[in-house]
């Protein structure tokens, strides 16, 4: 009763007097459902529980500068794919932020990364079960315009728990020209941080031999310049000892630089960038494993394109942040509007060239990072390794439209290459040849239909175990939509492994997918079996783990 | 139960008094592609309604909305006097590669980098592309998410309804 008294009493005051500073509450909510079907064919067994859900409601509440927000997850159980540790509902998401005089405080849950996320990322990533928010206090102030800086302590979340690390950092960001009212026409901008995280001795698991350090320090320095149509950002970052993950007495201090240059105007752009990492991975805890990528609070870019069409996405690649060097080359180019070669609309041509692969190997033959412990000292040379190949894709990439009705969304063609013992674990290198092809016919204002052709020829060398051996593909995909009030979408498509050396194994991932969009209400129920990756139909794209089966996902926003 | 009751009624309360008023947009500053700190809500277009899609450079829908608007874009600009701010969610591995990509296909809008998500989160979006139209006091009138073939009609009409 006195909670109730105390709400009214709040509450009526708050609506008659306040009028002009009113409250809003926004947030969204989103729920993804699979019932599970045994498949013995993918050796796949329906888990017990038949059907699985992950859903999650964001409710955010604002009040002139004050910022309260909740999120409600509920794991009933987790999805296949994601770790069991997601299991149950919980609040596990919340946090308070106000804003005054260009001071932001928040308590509680918060994303944060520094320059590029060297150092530190905090991020999420619902579809791909992701999630290291840090729950602790964060600050960020701009004392005078152009000098940001954010300052943070917290423990990292990991799954429904969090790190025994204590996470401190500060990072501060200065705009030279508008700090020192520079009229220059290059804009100058330098960045520095530090990230710590302290970790209580007697939590630390390992051989009493040896005397680990509680505190260990990752930090970073970063310019960027914006001059005309070019860009340039380089990121230096440098680990303390730090012999982390179990059984690792490696005392050897990791770093890792990233650096890329950009040119850029009107129908035509170029960028190159580059990195190299030598152990320099950073986690929230030092002796805790990583299967899902949890425990990490670093991170490298991934070099490489991020395709989204299924067989170019086949075998994506992965940063190796304890050894790796590597480079990518993206030209950008539209032939005009109207010249002979471009067409009516004009024509888009993107190239790409990216090549990844370890640092050299040590004297024992095994390790390519940097080591440094009783017995040992090795420090491989700057440049990579290019008979270990990590992976590399060249590609072209068309896009035109015909007239009104046809469009070419995509014509591709890639060539790669792929080490599956790198990637993931097993042994041998795939060398694929890809094609795609992705049109768009528009019947009339409301129809259009859409289809997909992809092939994928395979080249495997250096198996250990045939049994991993896939061979080729191909993949064909119809989707018809339909633009009323309410949107609707149908999709069939069929992937195929016709190229399997095992017969039995010449399996088809055959799925149909239909959907409707009422604003901001989503509605898609599917049947079929998957292959984990990404998943573009019904014009949204999303991250999807393998699966056969009914599934079913409703979002929304309000 | 009457305890129940008294706190439905203050929640119900809370939520309609909260309804009343149009969403507005949240606090949070994001990079333009010149390098320099642009504070969503100070975003202007004297008065005219403003549209802002989330996109990505791997999205092929998003890529085909933002194209298939460009098309109309100046037509759009001279009846309505709307103005498109395209706001990336790539993160750090695509970030440098959004400018050349809004350059290279010519388009007129104005694009802020979303890199760790923060304004995708503070306005509830999901998987892209979504599409929020506000009306000339910046307020959300008007979601939608995904894109089908035509969906930039059913825009422009909401946004026609707004001058």
């Amino acid at each position: 009763m006195r909670l109730s008294l105390f709400l009214c009493l709040i509450l009526f005051p708050t609506l008659l007097f306040a009028q002009d500073n009113s409250g809003q509450i926004n947030g969204d909510f989103n729920l993804n459902m699979q019932f599970y079907q045994d498949d013995k064919s993918i050796e796949a067994d329906a888990p017990d529980e038949i059907a699985l859900n992950n859903s999650y409601l964001n409710i955010i509440y604002t009040k002139g500068n004050f910022t309260l927000g909740v999120r409600y997850e509920s794991y009933l159980n987790a999805l296949l794919g994601y770790s069991r540790e997601y299991q149950g509902n919980d609040i596990i998401h919340r946090y308070a932020t106000f804003n005054k005089d260009k001071l932001e405080v928040t308590a509680g849950n918060f994303y944060e990364q520094f320059g590029k996320g060297l150092t530190l990322r905090s991020y999420e990533d619902k579809g791909l079960g992701k999630d290291n928010s840090i729950d602790g206090i964060r600050i960020k102030y701009e004392p005078m315009d152009g000098l940001y800086i954010k300052s943070l302590i917290g423990k990292s979340r990991t799954f429904f728990t969090y790190s025994e690390g204590i996470i401190r950092g500060a990072d501060a960001e200065i705009h030279l020209n508008t700090l020192l009212n520079w009229d220059l026409k290059t804009n100058i901008q330098l960045g520095g941080n530090i990230v710590s995280r302290y970790q209580k001795k007697s939590d630390l698991v390992g051989d009493l031999d040896y005397e680990f350090p509680e505190n260990v320090s990752v930090y970073s320095s970063r310019i960027n310049l914006h001059h005309g149509n070019w860009e340039y950002y380089t990121e230096y970052a440098y680990k303390m000892n730090d012999p982390e993950g179990a059984g690792s007495y490696n005392y050897a201090p990791g770093n890792a630089i990233i650096s890329n240059l950009t040119y850029s105007k009107r129908g035509f752009s170029v960028s190159l960038e580059g990195h190299r990492s030598d152990h320099f991975e950073f986690r929230s805890v030092r002796d805790k494993g990583s299967i899902f990528g949890e425990n990490i609070i670093n991170y490298l870019p991934t070099l490489g394109k991020q395709h989204t069409y299924s067989l170019l996405a086949l075998h994506p690649p992965a940063t190796q942040i304890e050894s790796e060097f590597g480079y990518q080359v993206d030209v950008f180019y539209k032939i005009k509007k109207g010249s002979s070669l471009g067409g009516k609309y004009g024509t888009n041509i993107d190239l790409h060239y990216s090549k990844v692969m370890g640092l050299e190997t040590g004297p024992d033959g095994v390790r390519n990072y940097s080591y440094l412990d009783d017995r040992n000292e090795y420090t491989p040379s700057f440049m990579g390794d290019p008979d270990n190949l990590y992976y590399s894709d060249l590609n072209i990439s068309i896009e035109r439209k015909i007239n009104k009705k046809l469009k070419i969304n995509t014509i591709a063609l890639s060539l790669q290459s792929y080490n599956k013992e790198v990637f993931e674990g097993s042994s041998g290198v795939i060398h694929s040849t890809i094609g795609v092809l992705d049109m768009t016919y528009k019947i009339n204002r409301a129809n259009a239909i859409r289809y997909e052709i992809q092939g994928l020829l395979a080249k495997e060398e250096d198996f250990l175990d045939d049994t991993y051996l896939e061979g080729d593909w191909s993949m064909g995909l119809i989707e018809y939509t339909i633009n009323k009030e309410t949107d609707w979408f149908f999709a069939i498509q069929d992937m195929y492994n016709w190229g399997n050396p095992d017969i039995k194994k010449q399996l088809h991932y055959f799925s149909i997918d239909i959907g409707c969009t009422k604003g901001v209400n989503r509605f898609a129920l599917g049947y079929g079996k998957k292959r984990k990756g990404i998943f573009c139909v019904g014009g949204v794209c999303r991250d999807i783990d393998a699966s056969n089966g009914f599934s079913l996902s409703i979002s929304s926003n309000f | 139960m009457k305890k129940i009751i008294v706190l439905l009624l203050s929640v119900f309360l809370l939520v309609t008094y909260s309804y009343s008023q149009n969403r507005k947009l949240p606090n949070i500053s994001l990079r333009n592609l010149d390098g320099k700190n642009i504070n969503i809500q100070n975003i202007e277009n004297d008065g005219n309604p403003i549209v802002i899609c989330f996109w990505a450079t791997w999205c092929k829908p998003c890529i085909k909305e933002l194209n298939n608007i460009a098309d109309v874009y100046e037509d759009w600009q001279e009846e309505t006097g709307v103005k498109i701010i395209a706001v990336s969610i790539d993160n750090s591995r695509a970030s440098h590669k959004v400018k050349p990509r809004v350059n290279t296909n010519g388009w007129d809008y104005e694009v802020l980098l979303d890199v760790n998500s923060e304004l995708k989160r503070a306005m509830g979006v999901g998987d892209p592309p979504y599409t929020f139209l506000l009306n000339g006091k910046k307020e959300i009138v008007y979601v939608h998410n995904g894109y089908t073939e035509g969906d930039e009609d059913e825009l422009y009409e909401k946004i026609k309804k707004l001058k």
